[in-house]
């Protein structure tokens, strides 16, 4: 079993991390050269071939960092730092995530509401659906700096507005699962709840709720990414203070490329990390249910 | 007033047509039948002649455009708010996130039955279909005859006295069928169940029924209703009596008249 899922699952992603640092070194190398011969003439130093390789792997403001210098730098923000520093990157990164958590959890909240309104009214459903759509039409790079200087000039700053960005993304993609997944109920279903004289919060709470909940987890998965990204978005905006967002920002107002890359790296770690944390609830969840194991994902 | 008392389901010149976007489809005209209290009555014709919809209206899953419907004496609407019936859909619909026994307890938590009563009716009815044991499985570690019977069970677990049942054992091998249609007298038998069971088969319409409605199609008619001389008791080999066959060969040439009529 192990070495299956070893040979099987782990080993091709492995082949493909170890093509990708290969080409990543290279890459570094071509972009990096000319910045080292710059630095290296201007001290008059007198390189090798050889020499000049090392420069570029480990200038301090390299136009592309090395995997190796990203991962010195993390591990320096992270484990080296105490978390409360304002350099650590735990500290920005839980700065970030709170603000993704509070969005999303409110997006969801309102996604799934918003659903039910739209399967159980028919104004709702012709009213409200068009202009959810619309919402997603605004690029949110727009939107975000609007909804920050307005919440702020009302007294509202913080971790507030920067999750509402949050939500305004993640709302939507449960919007749309959750009315799918509402209306998924066959036919015979919904007429064998008919026969019982079955009312409607019986109906929703029976069937159309749990019918709902493959739809959802579909949806939370993407919503949870995307809550990531509306917090950072979020953070660019505020004048740079905290959060990984800022880091971004603050890095390459300086010009250090090992700082922008790490928050990066971070950040993508959180997304990864959040996106497995849904489907580890749904595996359990899909158990609770009696979901086949064959159809489980 | 005591033969009114004792009808479970009766049509008066009862007509239904679906307004499609194709125009009207008469899918039932001048349907006159009495369902009296006991009766097992099996109701036969070829495809699109209006059996599952007939069982439809009687359940108020559609509404009759002409003619009346009573069922136990009042609208099919207000029957169906009595929960006078339990329906079986050809296909078992149980939902897949239930297990077995939350299953039969949808109605029963639905009409708001306590606990206690739910798990008493819950063992009483799986044992009525021969399921006992299991009560936690999910629907898809049952065999489709086995789904099929937990989809009775459901229909029995409330106090129902009209079961309705759209080709149950449709989808099931002869085998399966065989044991399930001696079940199911039993369990008529025992629980003394009025009983509308659709299906396209003679033989089992014949070795089930206390009355045969044979139907035919375009538009969708009763042509010929047989009171059954069968007695109430019948082991699998009354199929093999000339008396079977007799009615079965009525069955077959009301089923053949309806077609010609067609041509
Ligand atoms: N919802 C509907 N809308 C329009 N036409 C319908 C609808 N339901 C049934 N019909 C039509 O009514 C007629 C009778 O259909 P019905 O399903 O009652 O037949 P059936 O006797 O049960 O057939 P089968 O043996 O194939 O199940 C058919 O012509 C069918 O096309
Ligand atoms: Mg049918």
């Amino acid at each position: 079993m192990m070495t299956e899922t070893l040979r099987t699952r782990v080993w091709p992603v492995v082949a493909v991390l170890i093509v990708i640092i290969a080409l990543w070194y290279v890459a570094a190398l071509f972009m990096n050269r000319s910045v080292a011969v710059n630095e290296a003439e201007l001290k008059g130093e007198n390189l090798t071939s050889s020499e000049l390789w090392m420069k570029s792997f480990t200038l301090k403001k390299p136009l592309l960092p090395t995997p190796d210098q990203i991962g010195v730098e993390i591990w320096k923000t992270t484990a080296e730092m105490k978390v409360t520093s304002k350099r650590s990157l735990v500290y920005h990164a839980w700065v970030t995530l709170s603000a993704t958590l509070l969005g999303f959890a409110i997006g969801t909240a309102t996604g799934i509401l918003l659903a039910v309104g739209i399967v159980h009214n028919k104004a709702m459903d012709k009213s409200l659906m068009p202009w959810v759509i619309a919402s997603q039409t605004i690029p949110i790079l727009a939107v975000a700096p609007m909804l920050i200087v307005v919440l702020n000039a009302i007294g509202i700053s913080g971790l507030l507005p920067k999750a509402l960005i949050s939500t305004y993304l993640s709302f939507f993609p449960v919007v749309v699962g959750m009315v799918k997944g509402l209306r998924s109920p066959e036919v015979i279903q919904l007429d064998l709840m008919h026969t019982y004289n079955a009312n409607k919060t019986q109906i929703f709470w029976k069937l159309r709720f749990p019918a709902s909940v493959p739809f959802l987890f579909a949806s939370l998965k993407v919503g949870v990414a995307i809550s990531l990204i509306g917090a950072i978005v979020g953070e660019l905006p505020t004048g740079a203070v905290a959060g990984l967002g800022a880091r971004l920002l603050s890095g390459s107002y300086y010009g250090q490329t090992i700082q922008i890359w790490s928050a990066l790296f971070v950040s993508a770690f959180l997304a990864g990390a959040l996106v497995f944390a849904v489907g580890a609830t749904e595996r359990v969840v899909n158990r609770l249910m009696g979901v086949k194991p064959e159809a489980r994902v | 007033m005591a033969e009114n008392q004792s009808s479970v389901v009766s049509a008066k010149n009862l007509g239904l047509t679906f307004q499609t976007n194709d125009g009207p489809v008469v899918a039932l005209t001048g349907v006159n039948l009495e369902v009296k209290k006991g009766d097992f009555v099996s109701f036969i014709g070829p495809s699109g002649c209006g059996k599952t919809t007939f069982l439809r209206a009687i359940a108020d899953l559609e509404k009759a455009t002409e003619g009346e419907l009573r069922v136990n004496g009042t609208t099919p609407e207000d029957a169906r708010k009595n929960r006078a019936y339990g329906y079986v859909f050809q296909a078992a619909a149980l939902y897949p996130w239930r297990t077995i026994e939350k299953n039969i307890a949808l109605p029963l938590e639905i009409m708001g039955y306590s606990a206690q009563e739910q798990q008493a009716r819950i063992a009483r009815t799986m044992e009525l279909v021969n399921l006992t044991g299991f009560e936690k499985k999910f629907p898809w570690q049952l065999s489709g005859g086995m789904q099929q019977r937990a989809s009775i069970a459901r229909a029995l677990a409330f106090d129902a006295d009209l079961l309705l049942m759209d080709e149950p054992f449709g989808a099931l091998d002869e085998i399966v069928r065989d044991h399930l249609n001696q079940q199911l007298l039993e369990l008529w038998a025992r629980t003394n169940k009025t009983i509308c069971f659709v299906t396209h088969s003679i033989p089992e319409a014949v070795y089930l029924s206390t009355k045969i409605v044979v139907m035919s199609p375009r538009p969708g008619r009763v042509t010929d209703i047989i009171e059954s001389t069968l007695p109430r008791e019948r082991p699998l080999d009354i199929r093999e009596t000339p008396e079977f066959l007799a009615i079965a060969h009525r069955v077959r040439e009301g089923l053949a008249a309806g077609h010609s009529y067609d041509d």
